[in-house]
């Protein structure tokens, strides 16, 4: 693909992010004012690696599934030749969208205004009645536009618009490694999405991202999801969260700050590495798990344990910057709106057995699955949303100007940092609030080279 | 053995699931509508008094009018997928379901802070007659006007209950909450719909 255009132009007139991002503070107006959303979604989301979605979505060739890139809409395909590609959902004509459905099949897409044609590679197919023009469409210019950039890891689709963006890998860095060990427990090595708890809420979409990697909330955030957990467990058991119950700065949990503004909570230091059964012992309840432990100890006895731990999720959180999030079994995905209005989705994710390594497993090992992955977004993440909306109803107050981020600093006894650069630190450190929101800074100040592709 | 459904969940077995997809495909059939208006009357009064409680947030009492091993279903699927094979919006056991009235009922539950006020309409019912003698399931529309902290939110779609005949009159064996915008994001989902 060639026939690139020339870089966009973004302003961000009157607002200085020196002044807004501080070591030990964030400004308000970088999640209450208009214009600055407005360049977030060039200066972010126009210049790394965004998630677009992932492989299963789209498994066989003239699949699509629709996302966006910030705000822009687009068409993710596996084209007929098998190329993943990232088609603007804009004819090229009049700029209506040209795919309506949220998913399906199809080789090709008819704009439904004036009826131009376009194959899945983004070339133009044909318009009616073509004598009417000039033309003969052999410019490319009339190809749709598509993300120049789309790369996959493990599954994970990104894009970048951003001909200047380091390779993907190099993007993500250190971050790569937990995101391969959470997907590699599992057999042939990969998930695919089931369906989605899906959320919205009224505000900011940083006001997730800052929260992806909180230790510090948890106890009081979600003081009715603990409370509720733990109503039959007994005394000494250790079910859901009950990890930061006591004191989870001096439990074996860490918070890590990679680089490029990921982040991740590593909470796996709780349970027994490499022990079957260890996740599956402290797992919260769900409907139909007493039954069908039973029957995996029956007919599988030697390997009950291994099984049931893939029912359960590793306690682990992988933030990858901006929009992607790990947590438990779910992929997060969070997609700004605007200013105000942020979803985020939580897709649940099923094991697949296609080399029939689970002894015929993989059915009941789903149906317990499926059922933990409900409890926290029914449970807890509404609460959290909750106050993600009241942050943004408080920060609505123009002259209380600045919200901290300062827990940790100066205490310098809290964090150790490797010869990677990674700085690591105790649970409910907002280390990673400080850090991803210099590399914030740095993008909001910086001019990326956004380009756009279409076939020739 | 005995298994208490509000502790263990041993009755979501694979009999459950493959009888509630049974259940819950194919079932409103003009010829197995029951027109006896006194039958769907009954019917239909089940469904009315489960607003009021839930309206009123008699949770206790609403929870009461279910079966002991029931299920309270909300689908992120049109005719509700495959629970089996995908997560839905909700879908609670007795266990789950006792969990989220506890929840709800302590000061904690933030996304219930303030309480959100509701009014539910419930009409166009229909009863539909099944294989089992004692058991009819009922098709309605709803319509929850919810108020919270100065906004409104409205909720709309159809209920398929499964109910059975009891002693007592009739209790709820499954709700299944079929929102029109079942694969649409949803702000502050935390109320029993």
């Amino acid at each position: 693909m060639d026939g690139l255009t020339p870089p966009l132009a973004t302003r961000i007139d009157g607002y200085d992010f020196n002044y807004l991002i501080q070591e030990d503070r964030v400004h308000r107006h970088i999640y209450t004012e208009e214009p600055i959303f407005r360049a977030e979604m060039n200066r972010v989301f126009g210049a790394v690696w965004v998630y677009l979605g992932h492989e299963s979505q789209i498994p066989n060739n003239d699949d699509y599934v629709q996302t966006r890139l910030g705000l822009r809409p687009i068409v993710l395909v596996r084209d007929s030749a098998g190329k993943i590609r990232a088609l603007y959902n804009r004819c090229t004509h009049r700029g209506s969208t040209i795919c309506r459905q949220p998913s399906g099949s199809a080789k090709a897409f008819q704009c439904p205004y004036h009826g131009w044609t376009f194959l899945n590679s983004g070339k133009i197919g044909g318009v009616p009645w073509p004598d009417g023009y000039a033309d003969d469409f052999s410019d490319s210019k009339f190809n749709l536009a598509q993300v120049p950039r789309v790369e996959s890891y493990r599954g994970f689709i990104f894009g970048t618009l951003n001909m200047d963006a380091p390779t993907l890998m190099e993007y993500l860095g250190p971050v790569a490694k937990p995101l391969a060990e959470w997907v590699d427990r599992h057999p042939g090595k990969k998930v695919v999405l089931c369906n989605a708890n899906r959320l919205k809420l009224h505000g900011n979409w940083k006001l997730v991202y800052d929260n992806s990697a909180d230790g510090y909330h948890v106890v009081f955030s979600h003081r009715s999801l603990l409370a509720m957990e733990n109503r039959l467990a007994a005394a000494g058991d250790n079910k859901g969260m009950t990890f930061y119950k006591e004191s989870p700065d001096s439990a074996p949990m860490y918070v890590y700050y990679f680089g490029n503004g990921h982040h991740f909570k590593d909470k796996r230091g709780n349970v027994e590495r490499g022990k079957p059964g260890a996740l599956w012992e402290i797992e919260g309840v769900a409907p139909g798990m007493e039954y069908f432990e039973e029957k995996l100890r029956r007919e599988h006895p030697a390997r009950a344990d291994e099984f049931l731990d893939l029912a359960a999720s590793e306690p682990m959180n992988i933030n990858v910057f901006p929009n992607l999030h790990i947590l438990g079994n779910h992929i997060q995905v969070v997609q700004p709106l605007s200013v105000a209005e942020t979803d985020t989705t939580w897709w649940g994710t099923a094991v697949v057995d296609d080399d029939n390594v689970l002894d015929g497993a993989v059915d009941d090992i789903n149906a317990i699955r499926m059922r933990t992955q409900e409890g926290f977004p029914n449970f807890g993440e509404v609460d959290d949303l909750m106050n993600f909306e009241q942050i943004q109803v408080g920060l609505q107050a123009e002259e209380d100007e600045w919200a901290y981020t300062h827990r940790g600093l100066g205490l310098s006894d809290r964090f150790s940092v490797d010869e990677a650069g990674t700085i690591k630190g105790p649970a409910t450190d907002e280390v990673f609030l400080r850090e991803y929101f210099k590399e914030y800074r740095r993008l909001m100040t910086t001019e990326p080279n956004i380009q756009i592709a279409r076939e020739t | 053995m005995e298994h208490d459904p509000s502790t263990t969940s041993h009755y979501v077995s694979d009999d459950f699931y493959q009888g509630l997809m049974d259940a819950f495909t194919g079932w409103q059939s003009d010829t197995a509508e029951i027109t006896d208006p006194a039958r769907r009357d009954e019917c239909r009064r089940v469904l009315e008094r489960e607003a009021r409680l839930l309206d009123a947030g008699s949770n206790d009492d609403w929870l009461g009018m279910y079966a002991r091993e029931c299920l309270y279903w909300v689908p992120a699927s049109a005719d509700g997928g495959d629970p089996r094979h995908e997560v839905a919006t909700a879908f609670d056991d007795r266990r789950r379901l006792e969990d989220r009235v506890f929840r709800l009922s302590s000061d904690y539950a933030w996304s219930q802070q303030p309480q959100s006020r509701t009014s539910r309409i419930v009409s166009n019912v229909a009863v539909f007659a099944t294989a089992g003698d004692e058991i009819v399931m009922t098709r309605s529309n709803f319509l929850i006007t919810e108020f919270q902290a100065g906004d409104y939110r409205t909720w709309a779609g159809w209920y398929g209950h499964r109910l059975r005949r009891t002693g007592a009159g009739w209790e709820i064996l499954v709700k299944q909450v079929n929102l029109i915008n079942y694969d649409q994001n949803m702000r502050n989902p935390s109320i029993t719909l």
